[in-house]
């Protein structure tokens, strides 16, 4: 089974093929660049260069896997549009990997709990608790938008020792150190696994593909966590209105 | 370029640059084999105008459909075209990049040629599709509701911009006045509808004229002077009679379009006219127009209702000149919101 993948939910924009027989594994190719948000002019030359260095022909990828949020919304939008473009022309399932489940792929194998931070702004963060059990991505608490209080109430409650990773992380190392987690075993996760890669994304796709986990090009749509502003405000306007009508 | 005219080109055409997701299948640039538009209009309608965020996220939930649909009722395959053409701006950025990044996509997966369209040029080369003795040189208005342009069409993809508006685009006017007297969004249509029971010539709203350029528009004054006339009306205790507003205000700003369109035909010593944009349907400014351009021997042109609105026929149209004046876009292209009228 070979599976593209791209991910351009966050800072860093990624493209990677993945290559896995049931036995093996292979990473064939993985461009990964963490420099200025251009995704919607970088993401698709990545695409082209990696191809053209591994000589892939698109017709004999078995499926388009995306980080498919949450995430910025724009930048989800980017990945998302590019994989249904490709789906659509290729002929190829799409496979809906969650950005916060990808992210914690990332420290597979670890006995610790994995917790994976974006920076939402509006005072929250986009995370999630998960842990490896018997080889396998285990979710302990699937990925959300809360305040980065809530997720560490959540983590002292378990009472184990952490690995925060994310674009999230130099926002909130402050106030976890010094405050949230002060007294708690944590640590964070080092330069090369600690942002979004799509072979990442790729690997976790492959199992999915394997379990049936797949969507046609055109059903696929991102799961930003969260309505937009104005759905917001108008969802709030109208709850005032019957509280006070 | 005239060595290979016996093979007819196909384009795939894409447009997301605001509340329509559309796609189209058009031959040699004036034949529309397929015009699907998904109309985001009742979503926006509880918001009073377009929510740049909802829009977007509806573009990505169905521009799948829309692109396959264009192909079925084409009866064609992607394998059949020639090229991917796609609005790039001007328009909402989010809304923008979904059509954008979905094109350089298909593009890229069957080594189309991809050909980046101006979303005016787009309008403007609306009139090329129903109207096959139609070329440049021209003198067209656009007029819709995030542009009012007067131009020379010099050549396909050639454009001498004459004048511009100083600050709402005509449509704008349209759309904050119906608000003001409480007809909704969008505001074109249901001004036009009211208009017809109602008196142009009742209330006396200023025509703007700008002393230094007699191409340019402005009609935020307009727009203030039907507000201060509502307020004054309520201040008074008399009732609005809104028809009466709707149908003199459409007439005020007929007038200054027709004005400075026949002045520009004029000058321009050109013999043909056409019209663009969601505001070229407006029954009560074809009417004047038609009536303007017959007085003075003027050609008049326009494109019927469905390819005045957003669509992407007419990028398919606008894509063809430019894809047989060699445009070819890498895989690099961005969305450009505020993209000018004849830059690259």
């Amino acid at each position: 089974m070979k599976i593209l993948a791209l991910d351009s939910s966050g800072l860093v924009a990624s493209v990677a093929v993945v290559e896995d027989d049931g036995i093996n594994g292979n990473l064939l190719a993985e461009y990964t660049v963490n420099y200025k948000k251009t995704h919607s002019q970088t993401l698709l030359p990545m695409l082209d260069e990696i191809a053209r260095m591994i000589e892939l022909d698109l017709n004999t990828i078995d499926a388009v896997a995306v980080a498919a949020g949450p995430g910025s919304f724009t930048g989800l939008r980017i990945g998302s549009a590019t994989a249904k473009g490709l789906g659509l022309a290729l002929n190829k399932p799409l496979v809906h990997v969650p950005t916060v489940d990808s992210l914690a792929y990332n420290l597979y194998g670890t006995d610790r709990v994995i917790c994976p931070l974006m920076d939402a702004r509006r005072n929250q963060v986009y995370t999630g608790i998960y842990e490896f059990r018997n080889n396998e991505l285990s979710v302990i608490e699937p990925q959300m938008a809360v305040g980065i209080d809530v997720v560490a109430g959540k983590l002292r409650d378990l009472g184990r020792e952490v690995i925060f990773l994310g674009d999230g992380v130099p926002v909130f190392r402050e106030v976890l150190t010094e405050q949230l987690m002060a007294g708690q075993k944590f640590s964070f996760a080092p330069a090369h696994l600690n942002k979004q890669r799509a072979g990442a994304v790729a690997a976790l796709a492959v199992s999915y593909v394997r379990a049936g986990r797949v969507e046609t090009a055109a059903e696929h749509k991102p799961d930003y966590l969260r309505p937009s502003q104005a759905e917001r405000e108008r969802a709030e306007k109208e709850k005032k209105e019957k509280l006070h009508g | 370029m005239s060595t290979d005219r016996e093979k007819d080109i196909y384009i795939l055409a894409i447009e997301s640059s605001c509340d329509e997701t559309a796609a189209s299948v058009v031959k040699n640039g004036r034949h529309v084999l397929s015009n699907i538009i998904s109309s985001q209009i009742e979503l926006h309608k509880l918001y009073g105008g377009v929510v740049p965020e909802i829009a977007s996220r509806k573009h990505i939930e169905k521009i799948n459909q829309v692109i396959q649909e264009a192909l079925d009722t084409a009866g064609m395959t992607l394998d059949d075209m020639d090229a991917i053409g796609v609005t790039y701006g001007p328009g909402l950025v989010g809304a923008l990049l979904v059509g954008v990044a979905e094109a350089k996509a298909i593009s890229y997966a069957k080594k189309l040629p991809l050909v980046g369209v101006h979303h005016i040029e787009g309008h403007i080369s609306a009139n090329y599709i129903e109207n096959p003795d139609l070329e440049p040189p021209f003198v067209c208005l656009v007029v819709s509701g995030g542009h009012t342009h007067l131009v020379i069409v010099r050549d396909y993809g050639k454009y001498e911009i004459l004048g511009r508006t100083r600050d709402d685009a005509a449509g704008e006017a349209f759309d904050k006045v119906a608000r003001a007297i409480g007809l909704g969004y969008p505001g074109g249509p249901k001004i036009d509808k009211l208009s017809k029971e109602g008196n142009p010539d009742a209330i006396a709203f200023p025509r703007a004229k700008l002393e230094d350029s007699p191409y340019d528009f402005s009609f935020s004054g307009l727009k203030s002077a039907v507000l201060n006339y509502l307020n004054g009306c309520k201040m008074k205790g008399e009732t609005v009679n809104r028809a009466d507003v709707a149908a003199s205000f459409q007439k005020a700003v007929c007038d200054v379009l027709v004005e400075h369109a026949m002045l520009a035909v004029r000058n321009s010593g050109l013999d043909k006219f056409a019209i663009a944009g969601g505001v070229a349907s407006n029954s009560s400014l074809r009417a004047a127009l038609g009536d303007a351009c017959e007085k003075n021997g003027i050609k008049f042109y326009h494109p019927s209702p469905i390819l005045c609105t957003d669509n992407a026929a007419m990028i398919g149209a606008a894509a063809y000149y430019e894809f047989l004046a060699g445009r070819r876009d890498g895989l690099d292209l961005n969305a450009v919101p505020n993209l000018k009228l004849g830059e690259r």
